[in-house]
């Protein structure tokens, strides 16, 4: 109740979230319904008792397609964030602690990925890859990274001038005892932050990739396919792309939320 | 200032060298054989043969390499396979239809923005300011492929107000402009707002206060510009989105600008026109990027020393 009032970003975000989880996990038990089950007499049917948010055009359940999309959209984007977590993480901190040229060299790399804009880098080694959720993964990774590599990287080097790291290498801690007692624990927070809102931007990258036949491929329901089959029937089915939209907008709101309330919680400014 | 854009323009070299080169490296070294991607599994050893030799990719890595550096020095960004016309023509032909749905969606973003953030940041916790809040919230989360189409449900196919899709008159910009600029908008809205609120609280506008200013007015003359700065840097920041969105943007419109034209070429495998659309993209937002930081520079002079 306390944190409701005091930080609602916090609670809004984590009902969301809890709640997308729980119909990623339990949503094919709940709605018994076969998902890639082909019924042409329910082509483009509307919203009715049996199919709540209707058929698509081959006559399959939308809800059960919303649903699976969710565990496509959920495992995707924490793949892709925790990859490109620890591949950030390593490159940042070696950057970080090695500083020269190594950190040059790194953080140069970093500058020409991040000179491909948005998702483009991801489009075009997705293109290349060929569609498919283990190459989807990999594309949107090797964008994701140089984020974690900035943010680790900075904190080192802010942290480094800090009095407690000071004091704690006069006293004569070792490199690696400065790293993981003192440096570590001041760098998760924001890593934790960022990697909150990373979900979510990953959900929005998956679903565009998707959207644009670079990622999950038919018969695989991925909320980006979905709003891209439905988007030939807007006229005579315009529900068709109501749930994986408002499924893919509410996401992106939940992790954005819940990432606000952490960066709260432990008042990070970004 | 001279100085500082001659330094700036010089350290663009390495990072347009960089963007090339991974570009090149994309298309060139990533597993897969774009000739087999091209031609099918059972093409004949012969014609994936002669293919190879067209395109060139026969010859050894490093001369391929320094030919397609050598291409684009002189502006050739090689033949695409299913126009068969030179790649720069086909992108020239279409970048304008990209500059202007970019700049259109910018404009809706500012004309969004503005009196959203100021409404928001005059009155913090006011009905206003929770409105506009609510506005930023669903902006920035909904995305670009829902937006889309759900605006040209409302506005095309019920109201018949706007067409569907395509380039045109304004008419057309509208709702691709609306789409893009949507979720730009709603984060330069809270960008303002905060930096309004924190302008308020300044010592300087306290003290232009209480030497006789009403409020508004020591806003204008004294807040504003220094409201502004974080949120110029913001658009800067914010311009590799708007590029990627308009390339999204394009193909839910069939707008016909280079994001579509990229899509398009990667159904077609027409690689030498992926190459060319990635980089005139990279490019251009590298270039944006320059532009935006000498802004930058003469608005805050402190920018130029350091």
């Amino acid at each position: 109740m306390k944190v409701g009032t005091r930080n609602p970003s916090l609670a809004v975000g984590l009902a969301i979230v809890a709640a997308l989880i729980a119909g990623a996990a339990a949503g094919p038990f709940l709605v018994h319904t076969n998902p890639i089950a082909i019924d042409l007499a329910n082509s483009l049917a509307g919203p009715s008792r049996a199919h709540p948010f209707g058929c698509d055009s081959l006559g399959r359940d939308v809800l059960s397609r919303v649903l699976l999309g969710a565990r496509l959209s959920l495992s995707v984007s924490i793949s892709v964030v925790a990859l490109s977590l620890i591949a950030g993480s390593l490159i940042g901190g070696m950057a970080g602690l090695a500083g020269g040229k190594i950190d040059d060299v790194a953080m140069r790399i970093v500058d020409i990925v991040l000179a491909f804009p948005g998702i483009l880098l991801a489009i075009a080694l997705a293109a290349i890859l060929g569609p498919g959720i283990t190459d989807l993964v990999i594309a949107l990774a090797a964008m994701g990274w140089t984020g974690y590599a900035r943010i680790v990287r900075g904190e080192i080097l802010s942290l480094r001038e800090r009095e407690y790291v000071i004091a704690a290498r006069a006293l004569g801690a070792s490199e690696p005892r400065l790293l993981f007692r003192h440096l570590l624990p001041g760098i998760a927070g924001p890593v934790a932050v960022q990697a909150t809102f990373g979900i979510g931007g990953i959900i929005g990258a998956e679903a565009a990739l998707s959207f644009l036949g670079l990622g999950a491929m038919p018969p695989t329901p991925s909320w980006g396919n979905m709003l891209d089959a439905g988007r030939q029937f807007l006229l005579v089915a315009p529900h068709l792309t109501t749930a994986p939209g408002v499924a893919i907008g509410v996401s992106i709101l939940g992790f954005n939320l819940l990432g606000d309330g952490i960066a709260q919680l432990i008042g990070y400014r970004g | 200032m001279t100085s500082y854009l001659l330094r700036r323009i010089v350290a663009l070299v390495p990072v347009a060298l960089g963007v090339a080169t991974l570009t090149f490296a994309i298309i060139h070294l990533v597993p897969g054989d774009p000739v087999v991607a091209m031609l099918g599994e059972t093409a004949a050893p012969a014609d994936i043969q002669s293919m190879r030799h067209r395109l060139g990719l026969d010859r050894p890595l490093l001369v391929q390499y320094a030919s397609y550096l050598g291409g684009i020095a002189q502006g050739d960004l090689g033949e695409s396979i299913s126009y068969r016309k030179p790649v720069i023509s086909i992108i020239a032909a279409r970048y304008p239809a990209t500059v202007e749905l970019a700049a259109a969606g910018m404009l809706v973003a500012i004309l969004l923005a503005f009196p959203l953030g100021f409404a928001a940041g005059a009155d913090p916790g006011g009905a206003a300011d929770l409105s506009a809040m609510g506005f930023a919230i669903a902006g920035i989360s909904v995305p670009h492929i829902y937006l889309g189409p759900l605006l040209m449900i409302w506005f095309s196919l019920d109201l018949r107000w706007l067409p569907l899709t395509g380039r045109g008159g304004l008419s057309h910009l509208v709702l691709p402009a609306v789409t893009l600029g949507t979720a730009l908008a709603a984060i330069l809205a809270r960008m303002l707002r905060q930096s309004l609120i924190r302008v308020r609280e300044s010592d300087y506008m306290r003290t232009a206060i209480a030497k006789g200013l009403s409020e508004p007015t020591a806003l204008l003359r004294h807040g504003l510009k220094n409201a502004l700065t974080p949120v110029v840097t913001v658009i800067g920041l914010q311009m590799g989105a708007l590029l990627s969105g308009a390339l999204i943007t394009e193909v839910i419109f069939s707008w016909p600008g280079i994001g579509r034209l990229l899509i398009s070429a990667i159904g077609a495998r027409d690689y030498p026109l992926v190459e060319g659309c990635v980089l005139a993209f990279a490019m251009t937002y590298v270039i944006v990027n320059l532009a935006t930081d000498l802004l930058y520079a003469l608005i805050d002079p402190q920018v130029r020393v350091s």
